[in-house]
């Protein structure tokens, strides 16, 4: 957002190689690829693997994936998922710029993030950063600070009648008329 | 949650404001919500939103709010948080009920750091109670659901920091090009401020 120095300061430092799965075994980080069977796991529905990054386990660093990940501790630096979703759990605290094809927030979001389809922020979740995205979906309860871009393949074709619903589509506005203002005053300088 | 519905005058010469032009900058202070979002963003606009009251609550929240916002500290930490916005950058600024929980010396710095990220002829919407026989005032997070109408999620009662007449607003916003009055029946003015 505008205060482009304090981005700055949390861009990825750069690292010299992913951690292999066997250094992370010698380190204890509950790290797995497997599907997470977890009650708590906010979306059961995954399509092919899906890693998870737990509640005790923080990276500093880039993270790329090429499956679903969801994030349940703090990582700082990037996150890039290409085709997959990245969900943030309750727990997740994630200080980075992010690139994924669907977010799904449920827990804290320091930084600027982009989906090629969509973002989805949940009650009791924060994002301060500016979002760019096809489509969003914002709980009541939610925080959220910053710029919201949508990005259309086309451009939008004003419709007759605005959506009566709040939901990510295309509408126009309808031509003004007078409210019901009881008493009105009009003051020019 | 229960949500009242209203209409607007003032929401409707606001959106009228924009002209259907897609791509502008909208800046919405009541707190993202899904109505808003969707409704500004259908037309192709961008939204930068925060929410003020939170803001609000976050730098003096802790002891007595009014006396709070006279603490140098405090509102430099305000000022950098919730009203650090490039210049000229806004088309359009929503501040919905915000500005009547801000001290005198505190409000005329915000308004005059909201006119400035204001593009020339760019227009604000501000509510303001009109009733000054009450301690306190209900607060909303304010959704648009159509150009000339609002929904309303209450969000408690909080005392003003004062009451405002049309002079007084007039002298509020002397500085922008000009201030129109709709005073609805439930003793609302809802201002259309023009830089």
């Amino acid at each position: 957002m505008w205060n482009r120095r304090k981005e700055d300061e949390i861009a990825p430092k750069p690292v010299s190689a992913p951690p292999t799965s066997s250094a992370l075994a010698k380190e204890g980080i509950p790290m797995s690829t497997l599907p997470s069977r977890s009650s708590n796991e906010p979306h059961s529905e995954t399509r092919g693997g899906s890693a998870v990054l737990g509640k005790s386990v923080i990276v500093k660093g880039q993270i790329f994936s090429r499956e679903d990940l969801t994030i349940d501790g703090e990582v700082e630096g990037t996150v890039e998922l290409q085709e997959h979703r990245l969900t943030v759990g309750p727990n997740g605290k994630v200080l980075a710029s992010i690139k994924a094809r669907e977010i799904v927030v449920l827990g804290t979001i320091h930084g600027n993030v982009e989906t090629t389809d969509k973002i989805d922020i949940r009650k009791e979740a924060k994002l301060v950063g500016d979002i760019r995205t096809a489509r969003i979906v914002i709980e009541d309860g939610a925080y959220f600070k910053g710029n919201i871009d949508i990005v259309r393949a086309e451009a939008p074709r004003p419709a007759a009648v605005p959506a009566p619903k709040p939901q990510p589509v295309a509408s126009a506005p309808a031509a003004t008329t007078p409210a019901m203002a009881a008493g009105a005053g009009d003051h020019k300088r | 949650m229960t949500l009242e519905t209203r209409h607007s005058h003032g929401l409707d010469q606001f959106c009228a404001s924009l002209e259907e032009r897609p791509g502008l900058s909208i800046l919405d202070l009541a707190g993202a919500n899904q109505a808003t979002v969707s409704f500004l963003t259908n037309y192709g606009h961008r939204l930068y939103s925060d929410d003020f009251l939170h803001q609000l609550d976050l730098c003096f929240g802790e002891g007595d709010f009014y006396e709070n916002q006279t603490n140098p500290l405090k509102v430099a930490k305000f000022l950098e948080s919730a009203v650090n916005f490039p210049e000229q950058h806004f088309d359009g600024v929503l501040v919905w009920d915000t500005l009547q929980f801000l001290s005198a010396p505190l409000l005329q710095t915000v308004v005059s750091r909201l006119r400035a990220a204001m593009r020339p002829g760019a227009c604000l919407l501000a509510f303001f109670h009109a009733e000054e026989r009450v301690d306190t005032i209900p607060t909303y997070s304010y959704r648009i659901s159509d150009h000339r109408q609002i929904n309303l999620a209450a969000r408690g009662q909080r005392r003003p920091a004062q009451f405002f007449n049309n002079r007084s607003l007039e002298k509020l916003f002397q500085d922008f090009e000009s201030v129109k009055f709709f005073l609805t029946r439930d003793h609302l003015r809802e201002v259309i401020v023009r830089r």
